[in-house]
């Protein structure tokens, strides 16, 4: 059976998604409480380790493959540089808050800071991605050690197959 | 018992942790050193009153002590021993100490503690962010409204260095590269 006990799966199974929605409200609500984008993905970047932990990778890594994890990082970066390019576009400087000069929205709600909110969703997918991305790395390395003292790195891929 | 106060105690608390960290044998223990650091520089962001800061070392701290534990502990990772030579020490030493001598010094042009600059410097922009930050940008959270808009270049600039870097790690870590250098020996 691969990951940890059935205790820690099923405290995960339950508190898993609770984790997920903490970190999502951290990210959309950046901009009017403490926390942020950087804060936001590491915690969402969370509830998958903590399912990788206690379910084994298998199980995670079907849920979310490394291919998607990294189209969801690079995704993340170029959301955040378009947001600052379209300043050029409809403000004329490089990161201008163009959405707060054409819609100020009212304070204190959701929908106001024009790009803040934007770049600080890009934010939090391009952390969370790449640091579950550097989980999986590490947790697919082994090293092994053989007879002859000699360490060698081996990969497993859940699906057996090796990456060539 | 004020802010300063509570500060001395968490920094002697943090150091000890970071002596223990250095001079234990057994890995597990300087990993769990290395946590309570983190957790009692967390503590001491949230008594200066900055949350956000608190948020982001308290989450990434954990998810950096699951890095560690796995990246040393299941592994054969070798432990160092040893001592350097008595010319090595003598240069760290005298580093150090130089080191420790020029920040005495240094600290001594910041003002007191609780006082901060711009408070006593009335053009700083930081007043004009305090004081313009809301109407000018619509952010109810100061310290987003100064990351995302006013110092937007620097969330840009550190983004591009953690992607760099996860494509540097992964690059290494990537299992073609190593398929093919195995092929080779």
């Amino acid at each position: 059976m691969k990951g940890m006990s059935v205790i820690v799966k099923t405290v995960t199974r339950w508190i898993k998604v609770f984790i997920f929605l903490y970190g999502v409200y951290i990210v959309i609500t950046g901009h009017l409480t403490p926390g942020g984008g950087f804060a936001g993905g590491v915690i969402i970047a969370c509830s998958y380790i903590l399912l990788t932990l206690a379910y084994g990778k298998e199980f995670a890594l079907q849920r979310l493959s490394p291919r998607t994890t990294a189209g969801l990082d690079s995704g993340g970066a170029l959301l955040f540089l378009v947001a600052a390019l379209y300043g050029i576009g409809y403000g004329g400087i490089f990161f201008v808050n163009f959405l707060q000069k054409r819609y100020p929205g009212r304070a204190f709600q959701l929908a106001s800071a024009g790009i803040i909110p934007i770049c600080n969703i890009a934010i939090g997918l391009k952390v969370g991605a790449s640091l579950f991305l550097v989980f999986i790395i590490l947790s697919v390395l082994r090293i092994t050690k053989e007879k002859d003292g000699k360490q060698s790195m081996v990969k497993r891929w859940p699906e057996g197959k090796e990456e060539e | 018992m004020g802010t300063e106060n509570i500060l001395i105690v968490l920094l002697s608390f943090m150091l000890a942790g970071a002596l223990i960290a250095v001079e234990t044998k057994n890995l597990l223990s300087s990993v769990i050193s290395l946590g309570a650091i983190g957790v009692g520089t967390s503590v001491a962001f949230l008594f200066l009153m900055a949350p956000d800061l608190a948020i982001v070392q308290v989450s990434v701290e954990v998810v950096m002590i699951i890095f560690l534990i796995r990246a040393t502990i299941a592994r054969d990772v070798i432990p160092q021993r040893g001592h350097i030579g008595w010319g090595a020490l003598a240069v760290v030493v005298i580093l150090l100490g130089g080191l420790m001598a020029f920040g005495a010094y240094a600290f001594r042009s910041i003002g007191r503690f609780g006082e901060p600059i711009i408070a006593s410097v009335l053009a700083a922009p930081s007043n004009r962010y305090l004081e313009k930050g809301l109407q000018e940008t619509g952010a109810a959270n100061i310290v987003a409204a100064v990351i995302l808009d006013y110092r937007g270049y620097d969330t840009l600039g550190e983004a591009t260095v953690l992607f760099v870097s996860i494509l540097g790690a992964i690059t290494i870590l990537r299992v073609k590269g190593w398929a093919r250098a195995g092929r080779q020996r």
